[in-house]
C-alpha cells in the first residue's frame, strides 16, 4: 500500500523534498515506515530519537498502524515562539 | 477564542478584542519578537517560520483550553506568524482575558510555555552573509 510523507523543517531536506510517496507492506506500523526511510536514507537514523510523527494530522506514537492513503508526517523538534 | 496562523504581520488589538469581556477584569498580552542574536554563524538578521498548520491549530486550541481550566476560568487567543519576520518583528501573540490579574498572567505564560514545546512550528534562523539554520527550542 501507499502513504503520503509530508516532511518539515530540516527533514525536509533529508527527504529530498516537502512531500513523497512510499510503498509500504499492508500493516505496516510507523516504525516498519521509518525503518524503511532509514533503508533508503541513512542520514534519518540518528534523527529517530528526536522525530515526531502524525498521522492524518494527529500526533501519534510509533506503534500506530498505517493504513493505504494515510498521511504520514516527519517533524523534527519544534521551534515556534 | 480566536487561533490563527499565517504570514500577516501581527496585530495584538484584534487578539484583545477577541477575548474583551464584562467578566473579566483583566488582559495580559504577550508578543514574542525577533531578536538580532550574535550567533557562531553571525547575527540573526530574520527568522524563518513554517508551520504543520492542522496539528499546530489543534494544539493551540488544546493549549488555550488546558490553561482556562487550570487557572480561569480565562479566555485565550493566539496568533503565530509563518514566513520571514525580520528583527523587532513579532512571530507570536498571546492575549489572555479573566477575572483577576493573577489568573491572567498564569494562563498566558503557560500558553506560551505549552507553544514553545507542544506546536508544530518551525524557525530557520538567517544569519547576515546569508548562512541560514534550523534552531528548534531548547528542552524545558
Amino acid at each position: 500500500m501507499t502513504v503520503r510523507l509530508l516532511a518539515f523543517a530540516g527533514l525536509r531536506d533529508v527527504l529530498g523534498g516537502p512531500k513523497r510517496e512510499l510503498s509500504v507492506a499492508d500493516g505496516a506500523t510507523l516504525a516498519d515506515l521509518w525503518a524503511e526511510l532509514v533503508r533508503a536514507r541513512p542520514q534519518f537514523g540518528p534523527l529517530e530519537g528526536s522525530t515526531r510523527f502524525a498521522l492524518n494530522g494527529r500526533l501519534v506514537a510509533r506503534d500506530a498502524t498505517l493504513a493505504e492513503g494515510d498521511e504520514v508526517a516527519l517533524m523534527p523538534p519544534f521551534g515556534g515562539g | 477564542m480566536r487561533y490563527e496562523i499565517g504570514a500577516a504581520p501581527l496585530e495584538i488589538a484584534p487578539l484583545i478584542a477577541a477575548v474583551a469581556g464584562p467578566e473579566n477584569g483583566a488582559i495580559v498580552t504577550f508578543l514574542g519578537v525577533v531578536r538580532a542574536d550574535d550567533d557562531p554563524e553571525g547575527t540573526v538578521e530574520a527568522l524563518v517560520y513554517e508551520a504543520y498548520e492542522e496539528l499546530a491549530l489543534s494544539e493551540m486550541r488544546a493549549i488555550g483550553a488546558e490553561a482556562s481550566t487550570r487557572f480561569g476560568p480565562a479566555r485565550v487567543a493566539i496568533a503565530h506568524r509563518t514566513g520571514a519576520c525580520g528583527v523587532g518583528e513579532a512571530s507570536v501573540a498571546i492575549a489572555v482575558a479573566a477575572a483577576h490579574r493573577a489568573a491572567a498572567f498564569d494562563a498566558c505564560e503557560y500558553a506560551i510555555d505549552e507553544l514553545k514545546k507542544r506546536v508544530a512550528v518551525w524557525k530557520q534562523e538567517r544569519y547576515r552573509g546569508g548562512a541560514a539554520r534550523w534552531r528548534p527550542n531548547a528542552e524545558v
